[in-house]
């Protein structure tokens, strides 16, 4: 590998770059509305799940189970309804989240025997937020029932404490008040990273193909290796500065912590970066056609990066087949150390696992991409 | 008009049967992501890794961590000796969740004093520690009521204190097990075809532009009307055997339940398609590149994912978003086929949906029409 040949192809990289600037605005613009958009669609959190009551009862003990509700931050009372059909629509619709229903025979059953119970009725098709927001008013109404049994109590002049037998206390680690976003944007990097990197070059040989310019390439004295990292180069510039921008919107803009060292999270991106940009490069020179190069680049980056990387959905929770299959996931190792780096300020020998299994991955896809490239034009 | 409109119909089939790389990219993909990431996409949480730090060495304590153990949300996979392990075990992540009991648990419940059960969570990925979190006090909750209740039988010089309790009876409707790929299988057969024919339409018409075809077709007595039209039925032809690759894998190996009507689905997708197709085009009317169209495809693509409501609730995000995904042909088509799927609705409750798709599809159509015939001149 000669630096002058390297340096040559790099130059005219750069200028063919240059010179598209559609293109590269779309390189430089792309990472910065994703962030803002990702940022702000992707949350987990839940508040404000529209309830429909159907209050069977009517009496002062059902009312206020219902304003347990009403002011709770979780749940917003969207309809009171009287009757089943109503209910069914509203839930047909998706109008309301979570029904309430309260029997008729509540308070008598909670002044005779002290238990009552009370439907809640799920849109099931959205498990997680069903199970969420169970869980909620679960908590809302359990609430409730201490409300009604102290004021029982104190009615009989008794001051009586309850007895608790058992309290959980439970304390959150890295991610203190649960904030999904503070979990969802270091991965976020990563996914955009990921796709923005293998677009950039994944369409670099097949246009040389495309253009017919391979000729004038394969003509010339440039070796394989030169053309690769001579194209490489001025791409991993630019994704240097897409993660830059990326990470300083996640933490500026976010306010995501930051508790670990400029250094680790330097090093393994440029690792991440020459992962991605290498593979980009392998596809263009494996697919001579741009729609075909697309076409798998798509299918190799976008829904895997986000499905099985876990940065949304965790890895351990997957069948452990589909366990297997996220190690050739390369996004999955970038997402883990991203996390790591972010909320539990982890360092380098902290990481040594994902990035050694980065730059086996680099290595592989180097030298693949590498052989792959033949100076022959049939 | 039309005939016209069917010799482009014509190539574009022959273009796809002599592609015989694209014939590949539209049946084995789909059917392979469609398996793989309906058993990745979850939020489901089971056997959450605990590891357990036990002070007391009581029968009390014994019997609560064994509740953890039997219960298939949790998985002790540590039994650790001192504090520090516990920490040990979280930093390096092997375990999400841990679990301390203090020395003089036991004596705390016997007296009816509040006895801690101290948790530990990582909360790295927050959705994942909030449910968990359901669970560590659903199990305490029940272990505190049952020995509530021994301890009421045994003393019986309390009678008189009689226990209130409102229970919340659980009525999941249309998905009673709470089965996430019931939830994710419909939203991912939108996602792929989404994916898909957005990918194969946003090149139709910049390729041709690259490799100089077009100009033979300008020269040709074919309306810019005509050409969009020839462009869209074959690729509408295709995706909806697409729709069906991906549906037959949903229902036959997800057994995901259809309980709605076929027809409803079959209008929905064709509405669907429509749209996808035009956004396609108009993608590849404006560029001139195809590594413009490339680029503008995942430009587009990932919002159209994120703001469908695939995984993100839309009532979650900031109203600006919100009014956004109104633009989004794919929030409705999954309000469509989870509709039409697990709720078994009719055109009844989805013609708002059916309706938003038909408008957007003949917008962008007449869009691209427009634009093409601008970048003739």
């Amino acid at each position: 590998m000669k630096l002058r040949r390297f340096k040559a192809i790099a130059v005219k990289e750069v200028l063919q770059i240059w010179r598209d600037p559609r293109s590269l605005m779309i390189a430089l613009l792309l990472p910065f509305t994703q962030m803002f958009l990702f940022g702000y669609g992707v949350n987990l959190d839940l508040k404000h799940i529209p309830v429909c009551t159907f209050d069977r009862e009517g009496s002062q003990l059902s009312q206020a189970l219902l304003k347990h509700f009403q002011v709770s931050q979780y749940f917003a009372i969207v309809h009171n309804v009287n009757g089943y059909p109503e209910m069914v629509a509203a839930i047909d619709k998706a109008d309301c989240g979570l029904g309430i229903v309260i029997p008729p025979d509540f308070s008598e059953r909670l002044n005779d025997s002290g238990a009552a119970s009370v439907q809640a009725i799920l849109d099931g098709t959205d498990d997680n937020t069903a199970n969420i927001a169970f869980g909620y008013a679960a908590a809302v109404v359990s609430g409730y029932s201490n409300d009604v049994q102290l004021s029982q109590l104190d009615r009989q002049g008794r001051t009586l404490q309850l007895i608790q037998p058992m309290v959980v206390q439970s304390r959150v680690w890295f991610n203190e008040d649960l904030e999904s976003r503070n979990f969802i944007i270091p991965g976020l990097v990563a996914v955009i990273m990921a796709l923005v990197g293998a677009q950039l070059t994944s369409l670099t040989i097949s246009r040389e193909w495309e253009r017919g310019t391979m000729e004038l390439l394969i003509s010339t004295p440039v070796k394989p290796s030169e053309v690769m990292f001579g194209k490489l180069a001025p791409y991993l510039v630019l994704g240097w500065l897409d993660a830059a921008f990326c990470l300083a919107i996640a933490v500026l803009w976010f306010g995501v912590p930051y508790r670990g060292t400029i250094f680790a999270l330097f090093l393994t991106t440029t690792l991440f970066l020459f992962v991605v940009l290498s593979i980009g490069y392998l596809l263009s020179v494996l697919i001579r056609s741009q729609v075909g190069a697309s076409q798998i680049a798509l299918v190799v980056t976008l829904l895997p990066t986000v499905l099985l990387s876990g940065y949304v959905f965790p890895i351990d929770q997957m069948p452990s087949f589909i366990q297997d299959v996220t190690y050739l996931i390369y996004s999955r190792y970038y997402v883990t150390i991203l996390k790591a780096i972010f909320l539990k300020g982890a360092g380098i020998l902290d990481l040594l696992t994902p990035i050694l299994f980065l730059v086996a991955y680099t290595l592989a896809v180097v030298v693949l991409a590498a052989r792959a490239f033949h100076k022959r034009l049939a | 008009m039309f005939a016209r409109v069917i010799p482009i119909v014509i190539k574009e089939f022959l273009e796809l049967r002599r592609d015989k790389g694209a014939r590949f990219l539209l049946v084995v993909p789909p059917i392979l992501q469609m398996l793989i990431f309906g058993y990745a996409a979850s939020y489901e949480v089971y056997h959450v890794s605990t590891s357990v730090l036990d002070f007391d060495h009581s029968q009390e304590s014994r019997d609560l961590i064994s509740r953890f153990t039997s219960s298939n949300r949790f998985n002790v996979v540590k039994v650790a000796q001192s504090p520090r392990e516990i920490s040990e075990t979280i930093d390096a992540s092997d375990a999400a969740v841990a679990l301390v009991i203090h020395a003089g648990f036991a004596e705390l419940l016997r007296k009816g004093q509040a006895a801690p059960l101290q948790v530990i969570v990582d909360g790295t990925n927050s959705n994942t520690a909030l449910i968990a979190l359901g669970y560590v006090n659903a199990i305490a909750a029940g272990f505190a009521q049952d020995y509530q209740t021994d301890l009421m039988q045994r003393i019986q010089g309390v009678r008189g204190t009689r226990q209130v309790q409102v229970t919340l009876e659980q009525r999941p409707w249309f998905n009673e097990d709470l089965n996430g790929q019931w939830f994710f299988v419909p939203g991912l057969i939108g996602t792929l075809t989404l994916v898909i024919i957005v990918n194969l339409t946003a090149f139709a018409i910049v390729r041709e532009r690259e490799v100089g075809t077009l100009e033979q077709i300008m020269v040709s007595p074919i309306r810019p009307a005509e050409l969009i039209l020839g462009k869209t039925v074959p690729f509408f032809i295709v995706g909806l055997g697409e729709v069906a690759l991906v549906v037959a894998v949903g229902i036959l190996w997800f057994q995901v339940p259809f309980v709605g009507n076929p027809l409803v689905l079959l209008l929905g997708s064709s509405l669907f398609l429509f749209s996808t197709l035009a956004l396609g085009l108009l993608i590849s009317t404006v560029c001139s590149t195809q590594q413009q169209a490339f680029s503008l495809n995942f430009f587009v693509l990932n919002p159209f994912f994120i703001l469908s409501g695939f995984s993100f609730p839309i009532s979650s995000m900031p109203q600006v978003l919100q009014w956004f995904t109104y633009l989004n042909p794919l929030r409705y088509y999954l309000v469509v086929i989870r509709g039409t799927f697990l709720k078994g609705v009719g055109l009844s409750v989805l013609w708002p949906e059916l309706a938003a798709m038909a408008a957007i599809a003949l917008i962008l159509l007449a869009t691209s029409i427009l634009r093409f015939r601008k970048s003739l001149e």
